[in-house]
């Protein structure tokens, strides 16, 4: 377990080097100069000098060789510091600190709110195969996984914050300072995150819960005297969940895909909001940063869920 | 005295290609303590009955007549999944099937499995649950039981996991046991073991016992008594050693004739039975097995299936051959 954990640990590290390396030299291929943007929105048009132009170079290590660069960054990360904003001014970190609870609040919301909605929804829907509780949830399932988040938030507006004026259109309100407010404002961004979420694990969980029913082990525990729900939750559940546990490691990273879209519509300082415009600014420090933490946590996610496999299933052994 | 009576049992599936009458008026009785072997082809309709009687049948099939009598009550009359139908399953009457590999659930500690049985219609707790199904794991030559009780059955060989089934079967002390081809799945000298073993279960929990089979030589030796059946109907039944010495049925003797037997003279040569089982779907009423059978006549072609006709004490065979008392056939003819 411990050599198997250490494994996938390597494995991890070395996607992360090539992940460093695919976003360092991609962002920099990029046409255009950050600085030049920078310089552009910040000071009047006579300030932009090329003296004021290599002055900025220097100060973000810009003028070094490309491999320098890379070289200081992976230092500078490994000591945790992502360097500074080129358009903010400001360290990396705290950018990140401000937003990454934002994003990270909504995205736990989220996929709690799929996975058991999805796999509850799963599962009525395959014990009441063909009954009229399936007959509603499987097409709803279809919609729900090619349905686009940013086009199901903007309808979601349009119908429930502008015409019916229940919810707030946008913004965030730490739950914090106002709890209402705060959950008033999440209730749209949470379910435009989760629906891919909620529709994908349902139908997972319908179709992988509808072979698991057919099997002999079922039909011995119906021998056996046991009640319904005895054998569709103790029995039947476990067995089907894992595949459905890897549809939850895929959610996840759906999911932060998704935040880069919900939050842009519904105006949440978070993390995706922050990527999207470091993007257009060109901010290659802000980029990388966010790169590198969130393909962190993705390679975390996958590797918990690789080892509550072998909760699951006592078959799978780690080595 | 009779413990269980199966009456005119029917359980039909309606599939796309038609009406599948897998079990066609069906009865069998099960004495108290008494081995009762069910034999015949793949098909026949054996595993479906007994599964009937379970009410263990999923859509499409559908029991659409009959009476299971057991204890006095008709067991037909409850709902599949009703708590007084529930209460019989597992604790009065259970089952071991066919498939030690996948009947037993794999993501569940061996023990728990019959734990949980234990828990559920004896209501004992953790403690006495876990203490019964060791005592029953010992009994049925598990090595090891104490340190086995927490394994899962990929950890054990296909003989250990239906030695398991067995512990599962017996641990509620049930009054009838259904073994649905127990031993098929299993190598030849484990075949053996387990019927022994089930054998001396039964007995020392005074139980019955019905032997699902294809293997004529399986119920040879256990079995009290025998049902032959065919295309979904019984079409002989008599004590053990009728079967055997006198069979009465064609189909009987063709499947004696193809059966080698260790205490018989060198030189008899086996003999198939010709053509195949018929297609269950939209069935002449004629005898089912007309087609295959060596004894045929015109009649047989334009009469409806005949009855039972008793052929000897206790003995009774579905043939228009027996329909005089003189119609008795030796099948060395």
């Amino acid at each position: 377990m411990t050599k198997y954990i250490g494994q996938r640990l390597v494995q991890a590290l070395l996607t992360l080097i090539l992940i460093t390396l695919i976003v360092f030299f991609m962002m920099r291929l990029l046409p255009g100069d950050p600085l030049l943007i920078y310089l552009g929105q910040r000071a009047e048009l006579h300030d932009m000098t090329d003296e004021a132009l290599e002055e900025l170079r220097k100060e973000f290590g810009l003028d070094k060789p490309i491999m320098v660069q890379y070289v200081n960054w992976v230092a500078g990360a490994l000591r945790l510091d992502l360097g500074t904003s080129i358009f903010y001014r400001e360290d990396v970190g705290t950018l990140m600190k401000e937003r990454f609870p934002i994003t990270l609040y909504l995205g736990c919301i989220a996929m709690a709110v799929s996975t058991t909605a999805g796999i509850l929804i799963g599962l009525l829907a395959a014990v009441r195969r063909g009954a009229w509780p399936d007959k509603i949830i499987s097409p709803l399932t279809y919609i729900g996984v090619t349905i686009p988040a940013f086009w199901l938030g903007i309808i979601l507006i349009y119908v429930f914050a502008q015409k019916l004026g229940w919810l707030p259109v946008s913004g965030f309100t730490s739950p914090f300072k106002d709890f209402v407010q705060s959950t008033r404002q999440i209730i749209l961004p949470v379910i435009c995150l989760s629906a891919f979420g909620v529709a994908s694990t349902a139908r997972q969980m319908r179709s992988s819960m509808l072979e698991v029913l057919p099997q002999d082990y079922i039909r011995t525990a119906w021998a056996k005297g046991l009640s319904e729900r005895v054998i569709i939750i103790k029995h039947a559940l476990k067995n089907s969940l894992i595949p459905v546990i890897t549809l939850i490691g895929v959610g996840f990273r759906v999911m932060i895909g998704g935040s880069v879209l919900v939050e842009t519509v519904f105006a949440i300082p978070g993390v995706g909001r922050l990527m999207v415009s470091s993007i257009f600014s060109q901010d290659y420090v802000v980029v990388q940063a966010l790169t590198l933490v969130i393909a962190v946590l993705v390679l975390l996610i996958n590797l918990v869920i690789d080892l509550f496999y072998g909760w699951l299933d006592p078959r799978i052994r780690y080595n | 005295m009779a413990l269980l009576r199966v009456e005119d049992l029917k359980t039909y599936f309606q599939t796309d290609a038609g009406l599948v009458k897998a079990v066609d008026g069906v009865s069998f009785t099960v004495n108290e303590q008494e081995i009762v072997g069910v034999v015949g082809e793949s098909g026949c309709g054996k595993s479906v009955s007994w599964l009937s009687v379970m009410s263990l049948i999923n859509p499409p099939g559908k029991i659409m007549g009959g009476k299971v009598l057991f204890e006095g009550k008709n067991l037909l009359e409850y709902t599949r999944h009703s708590p007084e139908m529930r209460a019989v399953r597992g604790a009065k009457i259970s089952m071991i099937f066919q498939e030690p590999m996948t009947s037993l659930n794999p993501v569940l500690t061996v023990g728990e499995q019959v734990s949980e049985m234990l828990r559920w219609h004896l209501k004992m707790n953790d403690k006495e649950a876990k203490e019964r199904t060791l005592y029953l794991m010992n009994l049925v030559g598990i090595p090891d039981a104490k340190n086995r009780y927490d394994d899962y059955p990929h950890q054990f060989s296909g003989g250990m996991r239906q030695r398991m089934m067995i512990v599962m079967a017996m641990s509620c002390n049930p009054r009838l046991v259904i073994a649905d081809e127990p031993t098929t799945a299993l190598d030849v000298t484990t075949q053996a073991q387990l019927l022994e073993l089930l054998n001396e279960m039964v007995k020392e929990f005074q139980s019955s016992l019905v032997l699902i089979t294809h293997n004529l030589g399986v119920v040879a030796r256990y079995a009290h008594r025998i049902y032959v059946m065919y295309a979904g109907r019984v079409v002989e039944e008599g004590k053990a050693e009728d079967i055997f010495e006198r069979p009465q049925h064609p189909y009987t003797i063709g499947l004696l004739k193809c059966t080698p037997r260790l205490d018989e003279e060198e030189g008899r040569e086996l003999e198939p039975i010709t053509g195949l089982p018929p297609n269950l779907i939209n069935m002449p009423p004629t005898c089912a097995f007309l087609p295959r059978c060596k004894y045929r006549k015109e009649r047989c072609a334009e009469e409806p299936w005949p009855p039972l006709f008793p052929v000897g004490p206790d003995h009774y065979a579905r043939c228009l051959l027996h329909e005089n008392a003189e119609g008795r056939v030796n099948m060395n003819d």
